[in-house]
């Protein structure tokens, strides 16, 4: 219960740090700590995978893309040329869009209750990852390559899908200012020395 | 000592969590902060399938959840590229200046 409103809080302060600090890197920042927080909140309800799974893809992985892109975009001289948020114009519709809505979930929460069948595994309780117990490893792992194979495979898709789609938007087929029509030939090693940005 | 917790805080930390989202999508004007902001409204998306999976004592919503982490990262991935390649040809990030689809 004390666990559950720690994290709780530290949620809720890292998002409205990511929402709000100055610069993308403060959010990067922000957005770890929300993650490691997430992560604690998922081991609470026995989803032990998925807390890793949170750590390693989000913290370790697209937490380093978005610095490597960020790492890219001020490596130049020019500063980015953002002007000022749109915090007083917008802010009033958000409001009322996270008030109704919020009231929305609420209401409809507390008059809805949901028939659900539960699944095959039914104590909460005994040792970590043991087969049978809610939320282990062992019983994600078979539900994954058993019942739903199919999504499964479905994400090798979307994966090869995304890599095909930012090797086409980001690779050496876009044009490059930098690289121009004169030097078609020249090596790898060659480019890789260029500044991408000038 | 989680056991004591109603499934309904859970969901409504998660609500939170995705308004806070809500709210820096509408109001920032950094591109990078949008994607970050899209990444919180996941997050909260994620917390809440976790809650229900408890509820119910029902693997699927680990495994959508599973699913959901992949289609992000693949959204992060090409988010970032259109962010890269934006600023490659009008060295300028700001979204409201990014207008050259509008036609």
């Amino acid at each position: 219960m004390i666990a559950f409103w720690l994290l709780g809080i530290w949620l809720v302060l890292s998002a409205i740090f990511t929402v709000t600090a100055r610069k993308p890197v403060y959010s990067v920042i922000g957005l770890l700590a929300n993650f490691v927080a997430l992560a604690m909140l998922y081991l609470t309800l026995n989803a032990e995978f998925l807390a890793v799974v949170q750590i390693v893809i989000y913290s370790g992985a697209i937490l380093v893309l978005f610095l490597f892109v960020i790492a890219l975009l001020s490596s130049g001289t020019a500063a980015f040329g953002i002007g000022p948020d749109k915090m007083p114009r917008a802010i009033g519709p958000a409001l009322v869009l996270v008030v109704a809505t919020l009231g929305l979930l609420v209401f409809g929460l507390s008059r809805a209750p949901m028939a659900i069948s539960p699944g095959t595994s039914t104590s909460t309780t005994g040792p970590v990852g043991t087969a049978g117990v809610f939320g282990s490893v062992s019983d994600f792992g078979r539900a994954l390559f058993t019942t739903h194979l199919l999504p499964f495979e479905v994400t090798a898709f979307i994966l090869m899908v995304a890599v095909i789609g930012v090797i086409l938007l980001a690779g050496d087929a876009a044009p490059q200012p930098t690289l121009g029509k004169h030097a078609p030939q020249r090596r790898r090693s060659d480019r890789a020395r260029e500044p991408i940005l000038k | 000592m989680s056991e004591t917790v109603a499934i309904a805080n859970y969901i409504g930390l998660s609500a939170v969590i995705f308004f806070i989202g809500v709210a820096g999508v509408l109001t920032r004007r950094n591109p990078l902060i949008i994607l970050m902001a899209i990444e919180l409204m996941w997050n909260a998306a994620n917390l809440a399938l976790v809650a229900f999976a408890k509820s119910w004592l029902n693997n699927a919503g680990h495994i959508f959840v599973f699913l959901v982490v992949t289609v992000a990262a693949a959204e992060a991935a090409i988010g970032l590229a259109i962010v890269v390649i934006v600023f490659r040809n009008a060295r300028n990030v700001d979204v409201d200046e990014a207008a050259s689809l509008r036609g």
